[in-house]
């Protein structure tokens, strides 16, 4: 090749081509520094037949660095490829893979949402690192040709009393607020946990909901030779460039930048256009395929559109537009700014393409175009910097088998149960524990969180919090919606990886239930400490196994997710915490279930049966600061059979509310559903204690699974009572509303008026984190 | 059928569901563009809630500049009903229909909540389906929602019967002397932080005493303006 090229600024500028690297086999390269292994090294090495140029590196460090490539964990999430029923591919329409999973809800309408990880960035600047989060994942739903219509975020912070926890609360709801606000997007929903363990590993996760017809769905493959690679949205920066200052540094001239911002920063703005533009573009049927570009940037999105495509590409990095024009090839290869989207344009489309991107005043450059070569080749200044095999990037990276090992202490710790704790008995003790749990960080309203977030735009809004779930309609004509419910417990995971993540689904899958819709699919979060910790690997691998598992028991179907290793600070992992998600659909959101009761004498059913199970519960945490023993027994098929009662009760309009037990157990449900329309409720508990040979705290306290709190007019008792026994699923009657009473009343127990359940409730989080307005 | 233009700006978010108030309100939602000229003959306009522009500069500042205004701000003066609701009542400020600002809100935070409000003018094009003094709930949602003038400009608002409504119980963002909407002198021009918009459709508004999300209340402000122009 010859060199025509021109280096921009100065002389000190070389390009280092392909031709270069073919002819200066010897030269070192910083690949340790970018976090790439000898053998990694080796590898590339073999793969190109030569050393790769500095823009290789690049590319393929960050393509194979934990995040992007999954290399520790690949080996088992094949499992949830494995583990699937002919009817859990029914619904399927894109599953692990792509950008999001898409699933059919009917009526011609699909779904996408995933969930997504934000954790270190979120750490490190609370605000932007929350807001990027947001801002990335909804990309993702965009790129699936889906309009996004609600995020919902699984928020774990440090102890609420440490002042570095105040810090990362407020940056980072104030970024999710920020982002989401702008955004135009309804925050349905979400979990918020305060545990010492995320103190200096705070868990951001992000989840994002899409919806789009049948036919608008698109997926991010780059084929058709001749058809063009189109980069649009904002302009390339320095931000988000890690291991590229390094490289920067070590290969190039002095004087260039080098220190540049790890974490991103976000427009919401500029988000907010791409969004209309983005769907402008589908509608119009003016782009092939668009792919985000989020974690390393131009890198993945070029590799990955080319990889999934039938051909090749060839870009020309001179063609970037940049915000910072003494960017370095490998910069602009690595940069992670924000707002910025790849599209793959037919000639013909092209036009038309422009005129959308001008109409919603959004910068685009055109940077090449599909081939047939099958190679992936970038060139800068007039030089070839990258030829690659694309699939070798960004598709058949390494994958490790990493050593495992079941942690020596876990013996210890689920001998240690709580069951050998003392229980209170006097009323007084029993009301003070109830008022404790309420009151406790974890289990206190989130309200002065989620007063911050919309949850009103886009009309839509069926269910959001304080609901068990969230839910949206998709469909104004027939109200056909869906509903998402997410959920993780750390302390359950910590005790049995496998079981965690199993009650993790059984709680979201109950959740999803409650509020009348029916589960359908899932999406996952895997949030663990550092693969190269063999205890850690097992954690995984156990949780993994679990959910694949679970999810083939109650047949929905894992559509795609995330996951986040190196969590942790120091050799302290964070607990193992996998968060899942599940959607269920409903016909008619007008159908909904709501949490607490509107009416007088409505009778109180506990639905399912409770045992002594207060290992690695709330009340054996905040009452006895106790984490040992095993966590409640995982009963799927008692969940399925509550989530197929309560759709059949909700269709003959037999369930007036109903609201999920979990951590807290009857005690924090109760609560919860009397404050939820501040009207009261007598409850006994003698037939609970009866049945299932228990003491009233077990009752109380417990945390058994497959239950959940309804109430049924009276006049349609009869019939509940019937369906409950037809469909084997255990009913009591524990109490009756009383809207008069004004109290939560317990029977020959204790009395809590309603107003100081209100203020144990609500006043924790104002308390260390500001007032509420309102409040 | 009366037809009622919504403005969709860059960064607008509510539009969507201002043209549904329209629709659930017996009148003919249009679509306008804020980069054009062409009112296309809209017998009112709402200027709807988002973050148009991001916010840059000021809430409103560059909006209230952009060519639809300037077609905007001539129908008011010929007595047209125009409506900013949130980032439109900023725009409303910024445009000068209407007097004072709003500023960031006296706690420092976006706040989303039910929030109960007085109608204190039932005479504006906007309100006339109210009786004066009537309670309501209203979602409101913003970041920059305090509203602010100087003590003669408040005096005049008051004694001319232009406050049209005002927070009772909350006031959630700080704004002088609990103010949440005002009109112009015609009382054609109207413009409040909370969200009308958002109280229109049973199942998707405000709690209410009988029943979840079931609140109404915003309705009858997209009806009065249709009354409006019925008498006109």
């Amino acid at each position: 090749m010859t060199s025509d090229a021109t280096p921009t600024s100065t002389s000190t500028v070389h390009v280092d081509s392909v031709e270069r690297a073919a002819a200066t086999p010897d030269r070192e390269q910083p690949y340790a520094a970018l976090g790439l292994t000898d053998g990694e090294y080796a590898e590339i090495r073999a793969l190109l037949g030569r050393r790769p140029t500095s823009g290789e590196l690049a590319m393929y460090s960050v393509m194979w660095s934990e995040h992007c490539s999954y290399k520790s964990s690949k080996k088992y999430l094949r499992r949830f490829g494995d583990k699937v029923t002919p009817k859990m591919r029914e619904h399927l329409m894109v599953g692990m893979g792509q950008n999001a999973g898409v699933v059919d809800i009917g009526r011609g309408w699909a779904v996408t949402f995933k969930v997504e990880s934000h954790n270190h960035p979120s750490y490190i600047e609370p605000f932007q690192g929350a807001a990027t989060g947001v801002g990335g994942i909804v990309r993702d739903i965009i790129a699936m040709g889906a309009r996004p219509v609600a995020v919902m975020d699984q928020l774990r912070f440090g102890d609420l009393a440490d002042p570095d926890t105040l810090r990362v609360v407020h940056g980072v709801v104030a970024g999710i607020a920020h982002y989401g606000n702008c955004l135009g997007l309804p925050n349905i929903g979400g979990e918020t946990v305060f545990d010492k363990v995320y103190q200096g590993n705070p868990l951001v996760n992000a989840l994002a909901v899409g919806v789009l017809r049948h036919e608008d769905l698109r997926l991010a493959n780059a084929t058709g030779a001749g058809n063009k690679v189109v980069l649009f949205g904002a302009r390339t920066g320095g931000d988000g460039i890690g291991g590229a200052s390094i490289l920067a540094s070590d290969t190039f001239s002095a004087g260039g930048p080098t220190k540049r911002p790890a974490v991103q920063v976000g427009d919401p703005f500029a988000e907010k256009v791409l969004i209309e533009c983005c769907l402008e573009l589908f509608h119009g049927d003016l782009v092939e395929a668009i792919q985000d570009l989020g974690a390393a940037g131009i890198s993945c999105a070029t590799s990955e559109l080319a990889a999934n495509g039938d051909g090749g590409m060839r870009v020309d990095l001179d063609a970037v537009l940049l915000r910072d024009p003494t960017l370095t090839a490998e910069e602009i290869l690595m940069s992670e700014s924000q707002e910025r989207m790849m599209a793959i344009v037919t000639p013909e489309q092209l036009e038309g393409f422009l005129a959308v991107t001008a109409k919603w005043d959004v910068e685009t450059s055109v940077l090449g175009e599909v081939t047939g070569t099958g190679r992936l080749e970038i060139t800068w200044h007039g030089e070839t910097i990258v030829d690659v095999d694309p699939s070798t990037v960004a598709v058949d990276g390494p994958v490790y088998d990493r050593p495992v090992a079941r942690p020596s202490w876990i013996d210890a710790l689920q001998a240690d149960s709580a069951s050998a704790l003392p229980r209170p008995t006097e009323g007084g003790e029993l009301r003070e524990a109830l008022l404790a749990l309420l009151a406790s960080p974890s289990l206190a309203s989130p309200a002065w969180i989620t007063d911050q977030y919309d949850r009103y735009v886009l009309g839509n809004t069926a269910l959001s919090f304080p609901d068990d779930g969230g839910m949206i309609r998709v469909d104004e004509e027939s109200g056909l919606g869906v509903a998402i419910a997410t959920d993780a417990n750390g302390r359950y995971s910590l005790l049995d990886p496998r079981a965690g993540a199993q009650l993790a689904l059984s709680e979201a899958y109950r959740n999803v239930a409650v509020t009348g819709a029916s589960p359908l699919a899932v999406t996952d979060c895997l949030n663990f400490g550092a693969p190269t910790n063999p205890e850690v690997m097992w954690q995984f691998a156990e949780a993994v196994d679990g959910l694949a598992d679970a999810c083939l028991a109650l047949e929905v179907p894992v559509t795609g997710g995330n996951v986040s290793l190196y969590n942790q600070t120091g050799s302290t992992a964070i607990h193992p915490t996998p968060v899942v998600g599940v959607l269920g659909t409903i016909d008619d959101v007008a159908k909904r279930i709501p949490s607490g009761w509107q009416d007088d004498g409505l009778n109180l059913y506990l639905l399912g049966t409770t045992a002594l199970e207060l290992d690695g519960s709330a009340w054996a945490g905040v009452v006895h600061d106790h984490l040992g023993g095993r966590p409640p027994a995982v009963r799927l098929e008692a969940e399925r059979d509550l989530a197929g009662l309560l759709a059949a009760g909700n269709d003959e309009g037999l369930i007036a509310a109903a609201h999920d037990l979990g951590e807290g157990g009857l005690a924090q449900t109760l609560a919860e559903a009397v404050l939820r329309f501040g009207l009261g409720a007598r409850v006994w508990l003698g037939d609970i204690e009866e049945r299932d040979g228990v003491d009233t705290a077990t009752a109380l306290f417990s945390e058994s699974t497959a239950r959940v709190l309804v109430a049924v007019p009276r006049e349609e008792d009869v019939k509940f009572v019937g369906l409950c026994a037809g469909r084997r699923v255990p009913a009591l009657r524990i109490g009756v509303t009383d809207v008069e009473s004004g109290t939560l009343e317990v029977q020959d127990r204790f009395e809590i008026p309603i107003e100081e359940l209100r203020a144990a409730h609500e006043g924790t989080l104002p308390a260390r984190l500001g007032a509420r307005v309102g409040g | 059928m009366t037809r009622i233009g919504v403005v969709t700006f860059p960064g607008s978010l509510d539009d969507g569901d201002a043209r549904r108030a329209i629709r659930l309100s017996g009148a003919e939602p249009v679509r306008v563009w804020h980069g054009d000229h062409d009112l296309q003959g809209v017998d009112a306009v709402v200027l709807p809630g988002g973050f148009s522009y991001g916010d840059y500069l000021r809430c409103g500042a560059i909006a209230a500049r952009s060519p639809i205004m300037t077609e905007v701000v001539a129908a008011a003066g010929r007595g047209l009903p125009v409506l900013g609701i949130c980032n439109g009542f900023q725009m409303l400020t910024e445009a000068h229909l209407l007097p004072g600002g709003l500023v960031r809100n006296d706690h420092g935070a976006f706040v989303c909540r039910d929030q109960r409000l007085r109608v204190e003018q039932a005479g504006t094009a906007w309100t006339n389906a109210f009786a004066g003094g009537e309670e309501i709930v209203v979602p409101l949602k913003n970041g920059e929602g305090g509203f602010v003038a100087d003590a003669d400009t408040v005096e005049r608002l008051e004694g001319e019967g232009r406050v049209v409504f005002r927070y009772l119980g909350v006031n959630p963002n700080g704004s002088v002397a609990d103010i949440a909407g005002i009109a112009n002198d015609r009382g054609n021009v109207v413009g409040l932080m909370p969200h009308p918009e958002h109280a229109t459709e049973p199942g998707f508004g405000p709690d209410t005493a009988d029943a979840m999300r079931s609140g109404v209340d915003g309705l009858r402000v997209f009806r009065s303006a249709l009354a409006a122009l019925l008498a006109a």
